[in-house]
């Protein structure tokens, strides 16, 4: 059997047992960190695509920046404990009728292209990440630049408003 | 994938991680004599000639020292912290390469190169273990179920999140320089001339946020005494102190081997073949001088941490955060700026103005001084 095969069985398994254990996990605290576990997880398929510079960005971005910022939330608010039954009962029968449509989806994906699917693309692209980074920074700024630079004007938006949300008004009284 | 390569890479990682335990042992007598000649003192002296003998000493302390765990602790991250703090700073060092890759180490008739891990995106990788190193210790602050150790924690996410962007962003301007995210790349573009040099202001963003990342004083609010006890760590003690404090020097002589390649040049220093009358009978050493010359970088650049902290009184957290976001944040942009304008203007007009980034970029830097001064400088009526 091939090593990246076996790599890529042990991954996945953890990163499903992770997901599953941010979703039945009733502490916080908890459920965040089976979160960058599982970013942790993604990372390593991004590096099994041959994409490590993706890999290196999930990391950075999402299980070191965001991630952060969610525990830290959570241990600022002192939210550890979940509430047992849920704040928005409509959201349970929702939720599963949406995951069963998904699930719906991705066995019938599975059974229809079960041939083509398991195709890795070379992964002799890892060597050659440097010139395809070029490649993608250049495809960044050239082909994708509007939508580029659509999504920084939205997170400066965002950004600004989180400003003016949390500021106080000049001479109010608090 | 053989297997003797996977136990060449095994050979190696478990060497660089004692060279780490042992540079960790005698980094804290390093900093205990420096920081006591700075003050006038002797330092530890009693222990071994010239008290060499004192890290076995603390270390032999540390482990006959009792584990305890509090009780309304989250026993399983309390126990996880000190690992989840150390292993970053192990793993981080993987990519930096210690000796040119035209002369590797010839050992039983196999070539072995000086580095653990030859990444192409070898700086994203550095930049992505820095992000995970913050997990370490705010699960410290929060496990211990302790009022101090949780603001320790939460003091330390925030400073740590906020200083990370300035040192994204400082290592963007070595990657234009050296046209590469690889890190043997990066020291071979330095053979004409440091990055130090060229990015002088770069560098002294680095030095200062890699400061922050790793909580030394002047930035060490996260275990700032005065008000939090111990921080993070006052309820550890025993070998589960010892990994944190670990974590804390190996990450030091990380940043300092990491700061010696981006922009001191790495490995590289003067060929010592050309040395008059010894010269000549040096040519078999000229393998080893590699490491020889970062461990020197690497010594000098402690040198400098152990004398900020002998120096600098501890930042306020306010003007920590303000020093941050509104000083190094903005700075690093406009570096970057003028390092890709430098570079656009030597490669498509003439070479000299690439002398013009690190002349540019002084002036940026005295700008935000000035600056800053402006803002911090005692006011008028604050002075009666």
């Amino acid at each position: 059997m091939d090593f990246t095969l076996i790599l890529f069985y042990v991954v996945a398994g953890v990163a499903a047992a992770t997901a599953v254990g941010l979703l039945f996990s009733r502490n916080a605290v908890y459920a965040a960190l089976f979160l960058v576990l599982n970013f942790a997880c993604v990372a390593v398929f991004y590096l099994l695509l041959g994409a490590p510079f993706i890999a290196m960005a999930q990391i950075t971005v999402y299980a070191g920046a965001i991630m952060v910022l969610f525990l830290f939330v959570i241990m600022l608010l002192g939210a550890e404990k979940l509430p047992r039954g849920g704040i928005l009962p409509w959201q349970r029968p929702l939720a599963i009728g949406a995951a069963a449509i998904l699930l719906a989806e991705a066995g019938y994906l599975l059974v229809q292209r079960v041939q083509s699917a398991a195709v890795l693309p070379d992964p002799g692209s890892f060597e050659n990440s440097v010139s395809s980074l070029q490649q993608m920074a250049y495809l960044l700024f050239t082909d994708y630049l509007l939508p580029f630079e659509v999504t920084s004007i939205l997170l400066l938006v965002a950004m600004v408003g989180a400003i003016v949300l949390t500021r106080q008004a000049k001479g109010a009284q608090r | 994938m053989t297997f003797a390569l996977v136990l060449e890479w095994l050979i190696k990682g478990f060497v660089w991680v004692l060279i780490l335990l042992g540079g960790f042992a005698y980094l804290t007598y390093y900093e205990r004599r420096a920081l006591a000649r700075i003050q006038v003192r002797i330092g530890p002296n009693r222990a071994g000639p010239l008290g060499l003998l004192q890290p076995i000493a603390d270390a032999v302390k540390l482990i006959f020292k009792e584990e305890f765990m509090p009780t309304q602790a989250d026993k399983l991250l309390f126990f996880l912290a000190p690992i989840v703090t150390l292993v970053p700073a192990l793993v981080i060092t993987a990519v930096v390469p210690f000796g040119p890759e035209s002369e590797p180490l010839v050992l039983f008739g196999r070539e072995i190169n000086w580095y653990i891990a030859d990444l192409n995106v070898g700086v994203l990788y550095i930049m992505s273990i820095a992000s995970i190193a913050v997990y370490g210790i705010v699960l410290a602050g929060w496990s211990s179920n302790n009022k101090y150790a949780m603001l320790g924690g939460l003091r330390s996410s925030a400073q740590m999140i906020s200083y990370e962007l300035a040192l994204g962003l400082s290592f963007i301007g070595v990657i234009l320089l050296a046209n590469s995210p690889r890190m043997l790349d990066i020291v071979e573009a330095q053979r004409t001339g440091w990055f130090v040099l060229l990015q002088p202001v770069g560098a002294a963003i680095f030095l200062i946020a890699t400061l922050a990342e790793v909580n030394r004083a002047p930035f060490d609010m996260p275990e700032a005494e005065q008000e939090l006890a111990a921080g993070y760590h006052s309820e550890y003690g025993g070998m589960k102190f010892a990994l944190l404090f670990m974590a804390e020097y190996d990450k030091m002589i990380a940043i300092c081997t990491i700061a010696a390649t981006l922009f001191f040049g790495g490995y590289l220093g003067p060929d010592i073949t050309q040395l008059p009358l010894v010269g000549q009978y040096l040519n078999w050493a000229t393998p080893f001088m590699g490491p020889v010359y970062m461990f020197l970088k690497v010594f000098i650049l402690l040198f400098g941490m152990i004398w900020v902290r002998a120096t600098l009184p501890r930042i306020r957290y306010d003007r920590l955060m303000a020093f941050g976001w509104k000083i190094l944040l903005p700075l690093s942009l406009a570096l970057i700026f003028i390092t890709a304008v430098g570079i656009l203007l030597a490669e498509d007009v003439a070479s000299l103005y690439r002398w013009g980034i690190p002349v540019v970029s002084l002036v940026a830097g005295s700008l935000a001084i000035l600056g800053m001064y402006q803002t911090l400088r005692r006011k008028e009526h604050a002075r009666a």
